[in-house]
């Protein structure tokens, strides 16, 4: 026999590590993880601890994309890494358009921010900062140049209708933009010539006779100021689900909890004849909630998240590996905390 | 036992039920009873199909066409001879008139043929020529001549001598034109113009109305070619008169009808009464009152009307006087009534109808509920812009011809002339007049016509082009004569025949609330029709002449009065089968399908119109229970087989004018089709019109609500045509990337908006954050706008001319000045100009630059010789053209050309991309409007489990007291659209279901409800509640911050109050009102108030002369001639001028000094 618990009640250990998902409101979504918080239980941050309980497991790795477990860490840490990743890991993006001769039908500005949203491929810590008042050098700034003039394609035949085999250039891509290295850059990147990450973006379209020529600076930048400067298309992440059952669901009904998540959530087994739903893999729950629905299941199954496993997700736009992004991430909060330690330091010292 | 008895009761019923199926499928072939009535599947495939050929705009250039094509010449034969007083002989004819293609103006240009839009570019006006084919006395032979022009006409876009007309997109494109221009407006001095569908109420129809004090009256607007007039039946204590212009006093109805020659009492009750005794009770009191007057003759009530005639003009004129009761006859033929007309004194027919009117009267008397209603849209007609120019160009013409007439008389007056006389050179000379005449009155709006002594203004505006919809709904606009200060709310209010014709939601906020409407998506209007034909036929299919017909048989319980167009035809006294058989003859085709017949119960009469304006649309035709339209119909219009003409042809649909509709039972949809049913609605969401057509499922808003959105979908910033970048229009607002909208409905399909939208599909979350979003503020991701999200362009433009002065000086360009020392160095101020001295295309323009450095000549008005080698005679003084503006702006397109009458025109169009900042206003389809109130980082946004963050965060409080559902559900299909990868539905009575939407939903792993469990990007918590998550389309309205906002500390004062000048583009002062000014007095901030009132404002320091009071100056008083006791003291400025000016006017204003301290 199946021993009947009240999925109403929640206990401490359920209070403290896990986020429970109700039907229409989240609970428990802060942590409460502090020293004499619970009674009898001391949570002080122990360092040997956490070095034990921490974790971080990458599941996927894909050229663009990254997702890994990260487990054992504060939420207001894993968002820290998130919000750098977004806002904070500088790349090098496309600042200043001088515009020799543009007489397409994108205007400067929009073709300026058109550009500016191309991303480089650059390693931006080959690269200073550039400060305003500063003048362009070879150590902050890349040249890049865009020359293109559209022309009727002599071989077309005289019906042709597609502007791609009519025309010649009548499709500006990013790939028609041309590093022109300064100084020792030539040398310098050698191994991998700067370039846009991708060759096929749309910049403009040309009929013949217009013409667009441009040369443009990137600059090191962070996504803080514009989003050009996020290495990241997004990076996010979501708590572990995790699907309780209390006791057995069977039959029919079970067939029917198995539909109410993704495919590969819920496998039914058959015992001695009877269907029986068993949780296989919540990881790929997403938390649709649909189970919390249908009055069977009422005090049957309990959707909680686990609140300190984080399933972290990094896509990048090109620039950066998305397995470098994280590391770099770390760095960035590293010296930010280096720097308040350092401002510490220098207050205590000058008292 | 009785368990047994219940399951042969069950078995039973049973079997009872499986033979009521046998029967069933005997009846209906296999379909069972509870089997859904089959119904037409995509009606609505008809709706793109009558767009094709009618309806939005058609119906101002299907007016203009019959102007141009039809009306004009029946002005011409109605004013076809000029003939002269002087020679009896000579005479000119009109034989023919005919519009040619639109064509440049300009005398030696090779290609004559022109665009619109060369005509907007160049400030000219999209004109033709007026040929007309002439005969005329020369001498002592007939001349005649082909193709004389008199005049030029404005061509209206897309219409039969537009050169637009039948273009192909290839094309259009040439002529720097957009396919999805609807046309309909006229293009004048390089302006767009529109002539506004003018509300009125219909001519020469009987109308009963009750007066403020309770009279009983029915007035007839008599309409004919020569005048309008409006005549009168009503009551006054009882008894009733006839009321007209012409006549001073009111006319007992008796005396009028002896006056037509209706002699005799019983003729005249029989007539009015019929036999009915209750309306001969009420009636014979006018009797008596005329026997009392002792006029008993036609000839007596003729003297009597004669004397209380208003005299005309012409008797003086003429010399001749006649006696009054000629002319109380004439009066009587001519002017009274003018639309029944009287042949050789025949005056039955308008004794007849004015007995009708009286009998409406008196029916009116009795039964209160038979006065007709004033606001029902049958009782309207609607003036296009085709009639509203041929009122023009028949004043305008025959203004022409007098001034010909004046002229010819001038020149055949002079006894010995050297040639003989051709009227042709005439005829020439005089062109200009019908020419600017037409111009003045469509730039203007004034329609001021001396004929009907009508004087209205405001006919035309100027196209609104801020995006593709507002263009559109202009074009459907439909302005009322009322006055907007009236306090009556029948005009303004929601009129049940509106249905379908007119869109219950598109009318404006405020005073104009109600009194401006819009036409529907289906709504169709009429122009004018021959009647001959229609007359043949009623008498063909039984209608007895009035005329052969005594006043009891008029009235027999199965006799219907028999009107033509508010003409009394004569009588029927089958009235079903005539009206039955006359729509069938309809629906052959052998009549106009514009013709509209219907039975008026209340009058026992059947009303035949075939007037222009009226107010209709298409539906389909049910027969037998049955609509006419079958599915294979369907799919051959699909399949481009049938045309919608076709299913007029073939009697599938008709069109049903307002009062054919009450006559009629609509079923709204094929399931609903009764026995009675008569026709069916081809589709429910064409009552919305096309502005309100946008909105997502409008049927689950509170109707306010689609309203505002009409008005704010008019302001949103978007697209406006392919040719958009090639206008150089004032004002012009694009938006950078628009996009069509996820959630769309049939109706943007069909009018093209998903192909020049105006907005943006924004991630929405429904959420409180930050508390920087109340009031309806939106919270921005500034990502998104970085990103591009609702960037816009404006663009506008600055134009000169180079004028040339009667001295023959004129205005020129210089280039920037040289700096002495370097050459190469140019002021910083005239940095964008070129060589030319005007900006460069593509150039940065910063407030305060030269965009074009014009230069006047000083002296435009002295002579100067033409050698002239004196330098001052030729001296220029600058006068440039700097850029203001608080941001700085790109010059877009410069253009140099020359106008009509060859001076030189540069336009500059300067462009300012501008990305959403706070306090710009944003707002969705469901008149959800706010302002940006916090852009917030990318950072800070609350993100779902996939990582999506909003870009726009509302405030879920903006929903309980606007009760916009629609805007919920736009958001639940959008999303459930993002994740299927197709676009959804939000058409009106209909869309993509929500229970599908939540379906997709749940498939890809989401919510049903489309609440999300969303996390705080700020803390890294979740949030505890579920958000509704998932895009809406948002539209940016032309609002922006940068345009409105202003504050001064100091700045210009104006001259002679020198008080801070007023307004923002003055860059003026904020004013401490009265309201304010009252605060401060009540608080006892005096110390306030002055500094507000005067040390900020105009303070001026005075010297004032203690003895006699008076100002002085400089320590001297002028008056008293000395310096003692002069004091300096501090007065507002305008006080100070306040005392000149009294004294200018002898007034003298003394001051009294008194220490205070």
């Amino acid at each position: 026999m199946v021993t009947q618990k009240d999925f109403k009640h929640n206990d401490i250990e359920t209070l403290r590590s896990r986020v429970i998902v109700e039907r229409d409101r989240v609970t428990s979504t802060a942590s409460t993880d502090y020293p004499h918080n619970y009674p009898g239980l001391d949570l002080a941050f122990d360092l040997e601890k956490f070095k034990e309980n921490f974790k971080v497991k990458i599941n996927r790795l894909s050229k663009n994309e990254i997702e890994f477990d990260m487990v054992g860490i504060d939420a207001a840490i894993a968002n820290a890494f998130r919000r750098i990743l977004i806002a904070e890991v500088p790349t090098m993006a496309i600042s200043q358009v001088f515009v020799m001769n543009n007489t397409s039908v994108v205007v400067d500005e929009v073709l300026a921010h058109r550009l500016g949203l191309i991303p480089i491929l650059a390693d931006p810590t080959k690269f200073d900062f550039k400060a305003k008042e500063e003048t362009s050098t070879d150590i902050n700034t890349i040249v890049l140049r865009l020359n293109i003039r559209c022309k009727r394609n002599p071989n077309a035949s005289a019906t042709e209708t597609d502007p791609l085999k009519k025309y010649i250039h009548s499709t500006v891509y990013s790939g028609d933009l041309i590093w022109d290295p300064k100084g020792d850059q030539a040398e310098k990147f050698k191994d991998c010539p700067i370039k846009p990450v991708y060759d096929d973006i749309v910049i403009a379209k040309l009929r013949p006779g217009q013409e667009i020529d441009v040369e443009v600076h990137c600059e090191k930048g962070i996504g803080q100021d514009h989003a050009k400067w996020s290495p990241v298309a997004t990076a996010t992440y979501r708590l572990l689900p995790e699907i309780l059952i209390n006791g057995e669901i069977v039959g029919e009904d079970a067939v029917k909890f198995q539909s109410c998540f993704p495919e590969g959530v819920v496998d039914i087994v058959e015992e001695n004849g009877v269907k029986k739903a068993k949780v296989v893999n919540p990881r790929k729950d997403t938390v649709s909630r649909e189970v919390l629905r249908y009055p069977e299941f009422e005090n049957k199954v309990k959707l909680t998240r686990v609140r300190d496993h984080f399933i972290f997700t990094i896509e990048s736009v090109g620039s950066i590996e998305p397995q470098d992004l994280l590391v770099q991430a770390v760095q960035v909060l590293m010296d930010k905390c280096a720097q308040v330690k350092r401002a510490l330091q220098a207050t205590l010292q000058s008292d | 036992m009785i368990s047994k008895n219940l399951e042969e009761a069950k078995a039973d019923v049973k079997s009872s039920l499986k033979e009521a199926q046998k029967h069933a499928e005997a009846l209906f072939g296999s379909k069972g009873l509870t089997d859904p009535i089959p119904s037409v599947e995509d009606k609505w495939k008809l709706l793109p199909a009558f767009l094709k050929v009618k309806g939005l705009v058609k119906q101002h250039i299907d007016s203009f066409n019959y102007f141009i094509n039809v009306d004009l010449e029946k002005i011409i034969k109605a004013n076809e001879r000029v003939k002269s007083d002087v020679d009896p002989h000579f005479y000119l004819k009109y034989t023919g008139i005919r519009v040619g293609a639109p064509e440049r103006p300009d005398q030696e240009a090779m290609n004559k043929s022109y665009t619109p839009h060369e005509c907007r570019l160049r400030d000219l006006t999209y004109s033709a020529n007026i040929y007309v084919d002439v005969e005329y006395v020369r001498g002592r032979q007939i001349v005649r001549r082909k193709g004389v022009p008199i005049g030029r006409m404005p061509i209206m876009l897309r219409s039969s001598h537009c050169v637009l007309t039948g273009k192909n997109e290839m094309e259009l494109a040439k002529m720097n034109e957009c396919p999805l221009d609807p046309g309909g407006y006229f293009v004048v001095k390089g302006v767009e113009k529109v002539i506004l569908v003018q509300e009125q109420m219909s001519k020469n129809r009987i109308l009963v109305d009750v007066d403020r004090k309770g009279f009983v009256q029915a007035g007839v607007t008599s309409s004919t070619m020569e005048r309008k007039s409006k005549t009168y039946v009503g009551t006054k204590h009882g008894k009733i008169y006839l009321k007209h212009n012409s006549i001073s006093e009111d006319i007992p109805i008796v005396v009028a009808l002896k006056a037509m020659g209706m002699q005799s009492d019983k003729e005249i009750t029989q007539l009015v009464c019929g036999q009915d005794s209750k309306y001969i009770d009420k009636f014979s009191l006018n009797l008596e009152e005329c026997s009392k007057m002792k006029i008993f003759t036609q000839q007596q009530a003729l003297d009597y009307i004669g004397s209380k005639i208003k005299s005309p003009k012409r008797a003086f004129t003429t010399g001749i006087r006649r006696p009054p009761s000629e002319e109380a006859l004439e009066v009587l033929a001519t002017v009274v009534l003018a639309h029944v007309e009287v042949h050789d004194n025949n005056f039955r027919p308008k004794c007849i109808y004015v007995a009708v009117m009286t009998r409406r009267v008196v029916m009116a008397m009795l039964r209160g509920d038979l006065v007709d209603d004033r606001d029902y849209v049958g009782n309207k007609r609607l003036e296009l812009a085709g009639q509203l120019l041929s009122l023009l160009f028949e004043d305008l013409f025959k203004k022409f011809n007098s001034d010909l007439k004046m002229n010819i008389d001038k020149v055949l007056k002079k006894p010995n002339r050297t040639q003989e006389f051709d009227v042709y050179s005439q005829l020439l000379i005089h062109g200009d007049h019908i020419t600017a005449g037409f111009v003045r009155a469509i730039s203007s709006g004034n329609w001021s016509l001396k004929r009907f002594k009508m004087e209205r203004a405001g006919i035309t505006q100027v196209l609104s082009r801020l995006s593709f919809i507002s263009a559109l709904g202009m074009m459907t606009r439909i302005s009322s004569q009322f006055e907007k200060t009236r306090k009556v709310s029948g005009p303004r209010a929601l009129q049940p025949s509106q249905w379908g014709m007119l869109c219950p939601s598109d009318t404006p906020e405020g005073e104009a609330c109600g009194l401006v409407k819009n036409l529907a998506l289906m709504t169709h209007i009429t122009v004018d029709d021959e009647e001959e034909p229609l007359v043949k036929l009623a008498f063909i299919l039984g209608v007895e002449d009035v005329s052969l017909l005594t006043g009891p048989e008029l009235y027999l319980p199965d006799t219907f009065l028999v009107f033509l167009n508010g003409n009394i035809l004569g009588i029927t006294r089958h009235s079903k089968q005539f009206v039955a058989a006359f729509r069938r003859m309809r629906r052959a085709g052998r009549i106009s399908e514009f013709v509209s017949i219907f039975i008026s119960d209340h009058h026992n009469s059947v009303h035949i119109s075939c007037d222009g304006g009226r107010i209709c649309r298409p539906l389909i035709i049910v027969e037998n229970g049955k609509s006419r339209v079958k599915s294979e119909h369907i799919v051959q219009l699909s399949a481009g087989k049938l045309a919608f003409d076709d299913f007029l042809r073939l009697g599938l649909i008709e069109y049903l004018d307002v009062n054919e509709e009450s006559d009629s039972n609509i079923a709204l949809y094929e399931r609903e089709i009764i026995p009675q049913s008569t026709h069916v609605e081809i589709e429910p969401f064409t009552i919305l019109g096309a502005v309100a057509g946008l909105i997502p499922y409008p049927h689950h808003n509170q109707s306010p609500r689609n309203t505002y959105q009409c008005a704010m979908g008019k302001q949103a910033i978007g697209a406006i045509g392919y040719n958009q970048f090639n206008r150089i229009d004032t004002l012009l607002y694009l938006m950078v990337y628009p996009q069509q909208p996820m959630v769309k409905t049939k109706t943007i399909e069909m009018i093209g908006y998903d192909k020049l939208p105006a907005g943006q599909n924004a991630t929405v979350a429904v959420m409180s954050n930050s508390g920087y979003d109340i009031e309806d503020a939106l919270v921005l991701n500034k990502a998104s706008l970085d990103r591009g999200y609702g960037r816009c362009q404006v663009l506008r433009k600055y134009a000169t001319l180079l004028r040339q002065y009667p001295n023959g000086s004129y205005d020129r360009l210089a280039d920037p000045p040289v700096h002495p020392d370097d050459p190469s160095i140019v002021q910083d101020k005239f940095d964008v100009l070129d060589k030319d001295g005007i900006a460069s295309v593509g150039e940065r323009i910063k407030p305060g630059q030269v965009y074009i450095n014009k230069q006047m000549p000083t002296n435009t008005s002295s002579d100067i010789g033409v050698n002239s080698r004196d330098p001052t005679a030729n001296a220029y003084k600058n006068a440039p053209m700097s850029y203001k503006s608080a941001m700085e702006g790109y010059v877009d397109k410069v253009l140099m050309t020359t106008t009509e009458n060859d001076q030189t025109l540069i336009k500059a169009l300067i462009r300012q991309t501008r990305r959403p900042e706070l306090g710009d206003k944003f707002s969705s389809r469901h008149g959800q409007k706010g302002v940006c109130g916090i852009i917030i980082q990318q950072e800070d946004m609350p993100f779902s489990d996939l990582g999506i963050c909003p870009d726009v965060i509302m405030n879920p409080h903006g929903f309980p007291s606007r009760m916009t559902v629609g805007k919920m559900i736009e958001l639940l299909a959008g999303k459930a659209g993002v994740l299927k990868g197709e676009l959804q539905y939000g058409t009106a009575f209909g869309g993509s279901k929500v229970e599908d939407m939540s379906r997709i939903l749940i498939e890809n792993g989401f919510s049903y409800s489309g609440k999300d469990f969303v996390t705080s990007g700020v803390t890294g918590e979740p949030l505890s509640a579920y958000i509704y998550f998932g895009p809406v389309y948002y539209q940016k309205l032309k609002h922006m911050v940068m345009d409105k906002m202003h504050s001064r500390s100091r700045g210009p004062r104006a001259v002679l109050t020198r008080q801070p000048t007023e307004g923002r583009s003055r860059d003026g002062g904020l004013r401490l009102g009265e309201m304010e000014r009252d605060c401060l007095i009540g608080y006892g901030a005096s110390m306030l108030l002055l500094e507000r009132l005067m040390i900020s404002s105009d303070i001026f320091e005075i010297h004032v002369c203690e003895m006699c009071g008076l100002l002085g100056y400089a320590g001297w008083c002028q008056h008293c001639k000395s310096s003692k006791g002069m004091a300096k003291m501090q007065i507002p400025y305008a006080c100070k001028l306040l005392f000149q000016e009294l004294q200018s006017m002898n007034v003298i204003p003394r001051l009294q000094l008194e220490n205070v301290f």
